[in-house]
């Protein structure tokens, strides 16, 4: 069949079976607009601004277990998804972007809205192709699926010169891929398998470190199943949250810089460590040599060889998908008579109980100010810890973190690696048309929703009930507790005069909007604005201005340099 | 658990890549964006046109060298990537080197090139090139051996490398 590169474009996508394509028009890629016009299985979301296309995409992504889609011209309408692509690539979120591109003679000519996409794009995708013939689009696009959704997912861009779209040639899409120069490892290392799963065994003081990779390589349920099955402790990242549940006696919490005392402690004292999907970050393990310090044996999964041995040694690595490593270890435990040891197991749970007891995030709810944290444990009780929740970046983030507790995978959405404040509102985008009808909320602050609110207009024309609850602290949270704890309480420009009336704003884009200024108000807003399932209801909570996010640990310090509260300031 | 070994050493890596335009740039920009220490990088196709072979001299210490090779397999055009320092190898530069040659520096210009093996490969009445293989080394004690007011230019090509005997590095 001889179709034009547009309408290739366009099957491409349909064969991909891509339900949403999230973005914004422009010259150069007026001609597959005009395709998608023709059609009506591949729904087309306008944003407005690319970058929220590019975030929508990466929520839907992370929501489901599919590819997020987007569609976006040159120029400016690439400059501006790049924040978007940057936020994806450093969680590992598998993306395709469709850039469009001036015509391939006018490449390098300095032509109207020409940018040189791929090469700015390329420090911050998986990989990315500027197509130059009509005939190679059908492969590329093929190529861009298989890539970004295997190995260590990521986003992969394809740019198109306008011209080959309107250029015909033969179509078929192919139903195969092969790369003779990428071929990523799925299956462990039997041999390593064994030695780790030996060492767990014999370990005094396990702990289970799962991170992002868990939630991406959908291995919750073999991971819950290896933990529970072994009695071990287990901690989440902050891109792991859901990946065990949280409500479980072994979960012992978030760990890192905003992570729990038992956590931490866990982390830095235990004897073997099983690190799953996780990379140790530096707001994960503090101070590389000061976790060093303390001698313990490492065993690492990872699908990206360059995640092993990168910040922290590792005693037996092993480079795989988490889904099948973790299978064959059950399989291995299942075939064997060995247990660990019980009894040591039992003195090390008696230490960790003791350091659960500290209670780390325990707060004071008073009957003036609205707290923050409470405003999160409230939207936990109302949800039945049971809805989709995306943040922003700052405090917020690491509330929502904290006290939402997560008993399933998919179900935390928040920009970690690149910390990208305006994520919130756009990804639950996706995330609301991934799944309609369930609850979606967007734990935002007053600072970080003005970066992409005008996507406010985007949830009118789409219809999306989203639930955002801003934590209004009137200031630059995150950046304020750093000023208050490391510059001498100056607070340079975190402070942010003439705030609009959010709940007006709102309104003004045909939503509900509330405000509330009372404790007591807090649940029945909440539950008012759920019960309210065909609105988005934006919630302008004004919180404790003061607050701080307890445990912290200093940047660059050790993970057992926890400050727990204001009194240890 | 060990701390990273921290001891520099100098490296030579070897890789083969798809030959497509933008290849190269994904290298050198790996290396700029990680702070990876370059000091040579040759690249040129191989007997099948598909493919590139690019050589890499560069410097860290083991763990950085492990992540350099790492980072170096996850790029997707890279078919192949060896650290040719490992193990035996050969190592082997070019050299085109201008000089001034008159009176009687003429004479002893030859004399230096004879004695390194080089070749001279182009004369006017007051200049020479001369044409020089040989590893790094070599090329440098050469270069230090004429008196550097008589060098007008030095093009050197970066190292090609390969591993001796039967090891090869082929897709
Ligand atoms: C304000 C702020 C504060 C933060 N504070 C904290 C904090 O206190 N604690 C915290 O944990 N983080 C915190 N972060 C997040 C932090 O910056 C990192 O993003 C996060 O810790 C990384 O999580 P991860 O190690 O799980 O890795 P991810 O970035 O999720 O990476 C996943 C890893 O899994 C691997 N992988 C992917 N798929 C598979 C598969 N199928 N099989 C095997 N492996 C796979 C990947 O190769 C990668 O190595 C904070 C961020 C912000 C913005
Ligand atoms: C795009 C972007 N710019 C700057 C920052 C640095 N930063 C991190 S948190 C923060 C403050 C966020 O304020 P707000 O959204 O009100 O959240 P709060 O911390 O008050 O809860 C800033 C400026 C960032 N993460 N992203
Ligand atoms: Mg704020």
């Amino acid at each position: 069949m001889v179709l034009t590169g547009a309408e290739i474009v366009i099957r491409c996508l349909q064969e991909e079976k891509v339900d949403y394509l999230f973005g914004y028009p422009g010259g150069a890629v007026l001609y597959i607009y005009d395709e998608l016009f023709k059609q009506d299985k591949v729904r087309h979301v306008l944003v407005r601004h690319e970058q929220a296309a590019i975030h929508a995409a990466d929520g839907y992504a992370r929501s489901t277990e599919k590819v997020g889609v987007a569609l976006v011209t040159s120029g400016p309408g690439a400059t501006n998804a790049v924040t978007g692509i940057a936020t994806a690539y450093c969680d590992s979120i598998p993306l395709v972007i469709i850039s469009g591109q001036v015509p391939v003679g006018a490449i390098g000519q300095d032509a109207f809205q020409e940018v040189d996409t791929v090469g700015i794009t390329r420090p911050c995708v998986k990989h990315n192709f500027l197509v130059r013939d009509v005939r190679e689009i059908a492969d590329t696009i093929k190529k861009a699926f298989y890539l970004a959704k295997t190995g260590r997912p990521g986003p992969v861009l394809v740019d198109i010169p306008k011209d080959i779209t309107a250029q015909k040639c033969e179509f078929e899409y192919p139903q195969t891929v092969s790369m003779r120069s990428y071929n990523p490892v799925v299956k462990g290392h039997q041999g390593q398998i064994k030695k780790a799963l030996q060492l767990l065994l014999e370990a005094k003081r396990p702990m289970v470190y799962a991170g992002g990779g868990v939630v991406l390589g959908n291995a919750a349920d073999k991971l819950t199943a290896l933990v529970r099955k072994l009695g071990l402790p287990c901690t989440n990242t902050l891109m792991g949250l859901g990946g065990y549940p949280a409500t479980d006696r072994q979960y012992v919490g978030m760990l890192g810089m905003h992570g729990n005392y038992e956590a931490n402690m866990g982390m830095h004292y235990c004897d073997v460590l099983l690190a799953v999907g996780a990379r140790f970050d530096d707001r994960v393990i503090g101070s590389p040599a000061h976790f060093a310090s303390e001698p313990r044996r490492i065993i690492h999964i990872d699908i990206d060889p360059s995640s092993i041995s990168k910040r922290v040694k590792v005693d037996v690595p092993i480079v795989g998908d988490v889904g099948e490593v973790l299978g064959e270890m059950l399989a291995m435990l299942d075939a064997g008579a060995e247990t660990n040891d019980q009894e040591s197991l039992g003195v090390w749970w008696k230490q960790i109980e003791e350091w659960r007891r500290r209670d780390c995030l325990k707060f004071n709810q008073g009957e003036e100010l609205i707290k923050p944290q409470f405003v999160i444990q409230k939207l936990w009780e109302v949800t039945g810890g049971d809805a989709f929740v995306t943040s922003d970046v700052g405090q917020h983030q690491m509330w929502a973190a904290q006290y939402y507790k997560f008993d399933k995978p998919r179900r935390w959405i928040n920009s970690g690696g690149l910390g990208t404040m305006g994520f919130g509102l756009p990804a639950a985008m996706g995330v609301q048309l991934a799944h309609p009808g369930s609850p979606v909320a967007c734990v935002t602050g007053e600072a970080s929703i003005q970066m992409n609110i005008q996507e406010l207009s985007t949830c009118k024309q789409f219809r999306l009930p989203i639930k955002v609850v801003m934590l209004n602290n009137r200031y630059l949270g995150m950046v304020r507790q750093w000023q208050e704890i490391f510059h001498g309480n100056r607070y340079s420009e975190s402070y942010m005069n003439a705030l609009p009336d959010f709940a007006r704003l709102a309104e003004a884009y045909g939503h509900v909007g509330i405000r509330v200024d009372k404790p007591g108000d807090v649940e029945g807003a909440l539950r008012e604005a759920f019960q309210r399932k065909t609105d988005l209801v934006f919630l302008d909570i004004q919180v404790d201005q003061t607050e701080n996010v307890y445990p912290m640990v200093q940047g660059g310090k050790g993970l057992t340099d926890m400050i727990l509260s204001a009194e240890d300031l | 658990m060990q701390l990273p070994n921290t001891k520099t050493m100098r490296h030579v890596i070897s890789l083969v890549i798809e030959n497509e335009s933008g290849a190269l740039s994904r290298v050198s920009g790996l290396f700029s964006a990680r702070g990876y220490n370059i000091e040579s990088l040759t690249v040129a196709p191989t007997e099948d046109a598909s493919l590139s072979r690019m050589t890499i001299v560069t410097s860290g210490s083991d763990d950085i060298v492990e992540q350099i090779t790492k980072q170096l397999n996850k790029l997707v055009e890279i078919v192949k990537v060896v650290d040719l320092s490992e193990s035996a190898h050969i190592e082997r530069e070019l050299m085109l080197i201008k000089v001034r040659a008159t009176g009687k520096d003429r004479e002893e210009m030859k004399r230096l090139a004879d004695i390194f093996r080089g070749r001279i490969i182009d004369v006017t009445d007051a200049s020479y090139v001369i044409e020089l293989t040989g590893t790094q080394a070599k090329l440098d004690s050469f270069v230090s051996a004429i008196e550097p007011a008589l060098i007008l230019e030095t093009v050197r090509s970066g190292i090609c490398g390969v591993g001796r005997g039967e090891r090869v590095l082929k897709v």
